[in-house]
């Protein structure tokens, strides 16, 4: 039995009537780290001294102090894109292997002001570009649940740390799934929030219309007060939505009665296998079961949405990964000539073959003579898209569906050719295209590995998202079992 | 009919200051052909009177009072340098 099997307010109680101190969180993060990290490797930088003073401080503050919030002492994981003051983040990539960031982005202000404490970073793709976490620079992630397989990406080291017990929650971000697609894959509890419902200040670009920041954890409670301290407007991100953040938890009422439940036939067609299809019908007939109907409907672009976001995505990565160019930080070539020749060699060994790939992708969309044909067109199709949901949103209250095709698959399977790694987004990759927000949770098992099920909402209503998992959460246990390891 | 030639990537490549190889030019050339040949589906909607989407939701200009604020510290600005001088970023010679 771990402190982490209990859910986070279960946790704000203990430390309420004494019977737990922070420093017994944060130790029993680094306790399971040590025995399970060999494994996983889910860390590529860990802040254990920091972490470790920060709790003596804060366990002071509970010997005098009766009033304190519900991530007060609670120990968290942070995707290593979203830059931690004086905490290494790399983006795990190379080019940025020894920086040092000046600021915090406003997601660890927030969390800073809740007294959450940061164990560590996180590792993912390269620059978030990937669904494996084998594009990392640096390091395998293995999936807790079979050491073989990928924990899913970009946000792999997230949602393998909690899946593992080594943090009970993390942040990830979600430009094409990254959030929901290795939380299926790892059987925990990951939320893309709706465009602008979280700040990007302080999350490196990849593609700034589609990227969002979002929680990991183990159950849908714990994600609603995750999303509560970091959600909201925010100065220094003029893209962030100056929409009021509703309380998250008290919607978590259980009560589906009448909820009114899409469900696009393209999500359960070719490419889906017949277990994660059977996965999701029966979680259907659960939601059922608790007064909900559903209804198939159809999203009729949907086939057109991978081709779409990898013309956006590159587009928007090629302009925002230019600034790597080795002279304000990160890496820089030893061998340059002159300047352009500086540039060109710093950012050739500095960047992996995926992230030079978008980058060429991008820029040859975005180049005279092909942005008509490619760019434009691709922000016009991205509109037919956001009307599909808009449409289906007129009658229906979520949208349900799989959060990727089949459950996890080995390492290696899918490196050799892009497009093949690319499908395995199909189902997620329209969310962000539209800006609607998801949620991924743990549906079922296929031969021991998780199966996750999407719940998408309307724009800002993740209040819905929540109320409708949650309820699946309490009618099922899914989310109770635990990977041996 | 291959979509993207080996110079076309070349070409790409010095726009998107990266020195590639022949070899991965070739590599390159050969997935990008497949991704855009795939990205082609897209010519089977016809997108005449659809306007394009940059922003899902539609803002427009945000605007803010405009106060002056510190800017970033000199040091803190050059912390990260890989190379600095007399407190100004350094980079190799711009003309030979």
């Amino acid at each position: 039995m771990s402190l982490f099997d209990h859910k986070i307010s279960e946790l704000h109680h203990m430390l309420h009537k004494k019977e737990i101190s922070v420093s017994d969180l944060v130790d029993e993060s680094f306790k399971r780290i040590a025995e399970v990290e060999d494994k996983v490797q889910a860390f590529l930088t860990l802040d254990e001294e920091n972490a470790r003073a920060k709790a003596k401080k804060l366990d002071e503050k509970l010997a005098t102090e009766n009033e304190f919030g519900l991530l007060f002492g609670m120990p968290i994981g942070i995707k290593d894109n979203i830059v931690t003051k004086g905490l290494r983040t790399t983006c795990a990539s190379k080019i940025l292997y020894n920086f040092d960031p000046i600021y915090d982005a406003t997601v660890m202000q927030r969390l800073h002001e809740a007294d959450a404490i940061t164990v560590g970073k996180l590792n993912m793709d390269e620059f978030a570009m990937g669904s494996s976490t084998e594009n990392s620079g640096f390091q395998l992630t293995r999936n807790p649940w079979d050491l073989e397989r990928v924990p899913g990406g970009s946000s792999g080291g997230s949602a393998a740390a909690v899946a593992a017990g080594e943090v009970p929650f993390a942040l990830g971000s979600d430009t094409g799934g990254s959030i929901r697609q290795p939380a299926a894959f790892c059987g925990v509890v990951g939320l893309k929030p709706t465009y602008g419902r979280v700040s990007r200040f302080g999350l490196v670009a990849f593609a700034s219309s589609l990227d969002q920041i979002g929680p990991i954890t183990r159950t849908v409670e714990d994600n609603a007060y995750l999303l509560q301290v970091i959600a909201g407007l925010d100065p220094m991100d003029s893209t962030s939505a100056n929409v009021d953040v509703p309380d998250y938890v008290s919607a978590l009422t259980g009560d589906i009665k009448g909820l009114k439940i899409a469900v696009p036939k393209e999500y359960l067609g070719e490419g889906v296998s017949e277990e994660v299809r059977q996965s999701v019908l029966d979680a259907l007939k659960v939601l059922e079961g608790l007064g909900a109907t559903w209804e198939e409907v159809s999203l009729p672009h949907s086939k057109y949405a991978l081709a779409t976001y990898y013309l956006l995505a590159s587009s928007e990565a090629s302009a925002n990964l230019a600034r790597f160019d080795g002279v304000r930080y990160g890496y820089r070539t030893d061998n340059a000539k002159n300047l352009i020749d500086m540039y060109k060699q710093t950012r050739s060994e500095g960047f992996g073959n995926e992230v030079k790939r978008r980058i060429m992708l991008g820029t040859f969309a975005l180049s005279s003579g092909y942005y008509d044909a490619y760019y434009k067109k691709a922000q016009k199709v991205r509109t037919l898209i956001k009307q599909d949901f808009e449409k289906v949103f007129e009658k229906y209250d979520v949208i349900i569906g799989p959060t990727t095709p089949t459950p996890a698959f080995k390492i290696g399977e899918k490196t050799s050719d892009p497009l093949t790694m690319y499908a395995n987004d199909i189902l997620t990759i329209p969310v962000n295209l539209a800006g609607v927000p998801g949620i991924s949770i743990p549906c079922g098992f296929v031969d021991g590995l998780p199966v996750g099920l999407q719940i998408i909402g309307k724009h800002f209503d993740e209040s819905t998202i929540y109320r409708v998992a949650h309820a699946f959460e309490q009618a099922t246990d899914y989310h109770k079992q635990k990977p041996a390891l | 009919m291959s979509r993207i030639s080996i110079e076309q990537v070349k070409h790409v490549a010095h726009l998107a200051r990266l020195a590639i190889t022949d070899e991965e030019a070739e590599m390159f050339t050969k997935q990008l052909d497949a991704i855009i040949t795939f990205a082609e589906q897209l010519n089977e909607l016809d997108t005449e009177n659809v306007p394009p989407t940059s922003h899902v939701l539609d803002m427009k200009n945000v605007m803010r009072e405009d106060v002056p604020t510190p800017g970033i510290p000199r040091e803190e600005a050059l912390k990260n340098a890989p190379d600095h001088q007399d407190g100004q970023f350094r980079v190799p010679a711009i003309l030979e």
